[in-house]
């Protein structure tokens, strides 16, 4: 093919000028021939050293630097300083500095298919044995989330499917997309978003929808959690995780220590908060996180989060005094604390035999606002604010190669909460069944088996007392299966 | 807007902060590796300054994204990574939240070793089922000293590139460098000529690179495949076969589990040798020369 361009281009331009060339002096066709011949030896001279160059890539690029050892490290670093000169002139963010090609490199099929995007997909499911019926599932005393509470349906289910497809844009922008298939044939888009690679001094940002840096476990994708279910407390105060709808910048402390602040400013549309047809800001989160080593084979973490966002007609399924099913509707600010901490050990730092991994987070939830009872009936509204609060901690040690173990508790402190309704003495508070005092609590143990990085074996068992009364002995058994990219994981 | 307010103070205050960081006189480096670690110190001694993300201790291969290592992204001038994805389990994390445009892949601060030397079993087809295999090749590259050469040279370079202020410097003492790694791989090749033909059994295939250089022939590895730990189905199947070819020594990494070898050890009446793999491995092991020159004297030790 490389021989031909000097002949296509001759014939082009052969071609372009043939029409004057019709007409033409004696003398102008020399010169035009003569032009034509340069032009031709111009165009053979590059092939040729094109090709040269190739049977030299050929025979072996990366002992390239092998097979010339009487060149000094000076003159191979002049070469590419001056191609670093080049392009450093050329744009800001540097662009691709040549790193040597490897003969080892897998010979590409197309070059169609070269920037195709890293694909992932994790495939979850599980058997639930459930002592109580998981359709009466409810913390006791708060206001239950849309969805994302309790432990899912009895016996076989078909968990998420969750499918990643990431990939560099270009020099400045990464883009990921991660898709749930539910096992109801629905599909949720847990995150959209794109995320700056060209800002400098530690700034990130990140902006369209992904989970809220708030917290530990937030961000956390449910095939690396190491339970099969999140803790009461993202249950009841996130609906299992905190989506935003929005922007992040992060910025990240030049010390050696890892010192990162986040703010966050999203639509508020992620439960606490609900959509509310206003072009102000829903919802905005600062959080800040400190990390360090102790040692060869300690490493810790601890954040502080805030989250401030907004609800408007926030409804929920409730029980009055005599039994009959009501709607209520909160209407207000919601405020959410959230403290974390997460320390590793492994011995020297290296996880393959034995890791420990302690973590504990407490969040604590302020609403006030108003609330209404029975929207669709008597529709009566009164002040609404409460104060409420749940923390879990759990520990997961790998005991031997492949297999690990894991205790975690959890509690959660609703309190008494200030209902105008119910202090005005419109209602009695029987008729919020929901916020009746309680002290729900939890207890789960684990075992997961990993024959590989990409699998997973897991049983749990849990004693929940999440109910005002029962308690839900709860037996599961998960399979996690990961294939295609090899995804790297945060701390 | 009070909220907005708040983070806008918190924006202006962070911009403060970083307006107010002095700069950094010498190369920060980040390396990957204890390996990496000692030829930039060998290449630009105090010129820069290292920071190990590894220990001899650990298998590259699996590494938490630690907030440590974040923190060391954010700040480093260089990343001296192997490549050939041993670390990609933890380093596009790192990259990825440094929000440091210097370490990006093909930027001058992001350099990579495995990709300069010839690589070793490239597979022609990979898939999952072949255990923990590498698309690229093997990357344990670094127990070959003309590997090393190979990789100082264009580390060198590197150097000048991103320190050009002290480019003289780095030239003469690459230049140095290159010298005395001649001479001290001629001695270790005269020295080890008796390694020739001596038959190995290895745990996990990154000894590859030192069996090829040295002309150990490697018999079998205890891992069954690429980082699956061995069945005891599979050690005894081992035993059987190696009855044929009986192995002269077993080695062992410093960051290997010592169980296996031991086991098998016992069986094939072969002695395992622990070898340093890396800087800090063993005591001997406190340099590159050191690592090259403890890692013949355990060979010869033993078999003999």
């Amino acid at each position: 093919m490389a021989k031909l361009t000097p002949v296509a281009g001759v014939f082009v331009v052969v071609c372009m000028l043939w029409p004057h060339a019709g007409q033409a002096a004696p003398d102008e066709v020399a010169t035009l021939r003569a032009e034509i011949e340069a032009l031709k030896a111009d165009y053979n001279a590059r092939v040729q050293s094109l090709e040269a160059r190739i049977r030299r890539l050929e025979s072996g690029a990366a002992s390239a630097q092998t097979t010339q050892p009487g060149t000094a490290p000076g003159t191979a670093a002049a070469g590419e300083a001056a191609v670093v000169a080049g392009q450093s002139a050329a744009a800001t963010p540097p662009p691709a500095f040549p790193q040597p090609a490897s003969t080892a490199a897998p010979a590409r099929s197309s070059s169609a298919t070269a920037f195709n995007p890293a694909i992932s997909v994790i495939l979850t499911g599980n058997y639930a044995s459930l002592s109580q019926d998981p359709a009466t599932y409810r913390v006791a005393g708060f206001i239950p989330p849309p969805q994302g509470e309790g432990p899912g349906e009895r016996g076989f289910n078909l968990d998420e499917s969750e499918l990643t497809v990431s990939s560099n844009v270009d020099p400045y922008f990464f883009a990921n997309l991660t898709a749930a298939i539910q096992g109801d044939n629905t599909i949720d888009i847990e995150e959209a978003y794109f995320k700056t690679l060209a800002l400098n001094n530690g700034f990130t940002i990140k902006a369209g929808r992904f989970f809220s840096g708030t917290g530990y476990l937030n961000e956390v994708h449910s095939h690396n959690w190491d339970f099969v279910d999140q803790p009461l407390a993202y249950q009841v105060f996130f609906g299992g995780q905190l989506t935003q709808d929005g922007v992040q910048i992060r910025w990240l402390a030049p010390t050696d220590y890892f010192i990162e602040l986040g703010a966050e400013a999203g639509s508020g549309r992620s439960f606490p908060g609900t959509q509310r047809n206003s072009n102000s800001l829903g919802s905005d989160a600062l959080f800040a996180h400190l990390g360090g080593d102790v040692g060869d084979s300690t490493s810790w973490r601890v954040g502080g989060s805030w989250l401030d966002t907004h609800a408007m007609d926030r409804t929920y399924a409730d029980v009055d005094q005599f039994g009959a099913p009501v709607t209520n509707a909160f209407t207000g600010t919601s405020r959410t604390w959230i403290v974390d901490g997460t320390l590793k050990w492994a011995p020297h730092g290296d996880p393959t035999h034995h890791q420990l991994k302690l973590q504990g987070e407490y969040l604590r939830r302020t609403e006030d606002g108003q609330l209404a009872f029975d929207v669709t009936g008597q529709n009566l509204a009164g002040a609404y604010s409460t104060a409420q609060s749940g923390w879990y901690v759990q520990g997961v040690y790998e005991f031997v190669q492949r297999w690990r173990m894991g205790l975690r508790y959890d509690s959660m402190h609703p309190g008494t909460p200030g209902i105008g309704l119910v202090n005005s003495g419109v209602l009695p508070q029987t008729d919020f069944l929901s916020l009746l005092p309680a002290t729900p609590e939890r207890t789960s143990v684990m075992v997961d088996w990993s024959l590989s990085e990409f699998s997973r074996l897991r049983a749990q068992y849990a004693w929940d007392q999440a109910r005002a009364h029962e308690r839900d002995e709860q037996f599961l058994l998960q399979y996690i299966f990961a294939i295609g990219a090899h995804g790297a994981h945060k701390f | 807007m009070s909220r907005h307010t708040r983070i806008a103070i918190t924006l202006a205050t962070l911009a403060l902060c970083l307006g107010a960081m002095p700069a950094q006189a010498a190369l920060k480096v980040l390396a990957t590796t204890p390996d990496w670690a000692a030829l930039v110190t060998e290449l630009a001694g105090d010129k820069v300054n290292v920071y190990t993300a590894t220990s001899a201790f650990q298998d590259v291969h699996r590494v938490d994204a630690k907030p440590s290592l974040v923190a060391r992204a954010r700040t480093a001038d260089l990343v001296v990574a192997t490549g050939a994805d041993l670390e990609i389990g933890w380093m596009p994390v790192l990259l990825q939240d440094s929000g440091n445009t210097r370490i990006q892949p093909g930027s001058p601060g992001y350099f990579e070793a495995a990709p300069l030397v010839h690589l070793l079993e490239v597979p022609s087809a990979v898939d999952r089922s072949m255990g923990d295999i590498h698309p690229l090749g093997n990357p344990h590259v670094t127990l070959d000293p003309r590997n090393i050469a190979v990789i100082a040279k264009a580390l060198t370079a590197r150097l000048v590139i991103l320190d050009s202020a002290n480019a003289a410097f780095y030239t003469a003492r690459g230049e140095e460098f290159q010298k005395r790694w001649q001479q001290a791989t001629a001695q270790w090749e005269a020295k080890a000529a008796p390694l020739k033909g001596v038959g190995v059994v290895v745990i996990h295939r990154d000894q590859v690179y030192l069996c090829n250089w040295l002309g150990l022939k490697e018999i079998a590895a205890i891992e069954p495949k690429p980082g699956v730990p061995p069945s005891a189905g599979y050690l005894s199947e081992l035993v059987t076969k190696l009855a044929a070819t009986p192995p002269k020594m077993i080695l062992r990494n410093a960051y290997n589990d010592p169980k296996a070898a031991d086991w098998l050890s016992q069986r094939v009446h072969a002695p395992v040798v622990l070898l340093p793999y890396s800087v800090g491995g063993t005591p001997e092991a406190k340099d590159l020369f050191g690592l090259f020159d403890d890692t013949i004297n355990r060979l010869l030790a033993d078999a003999k």
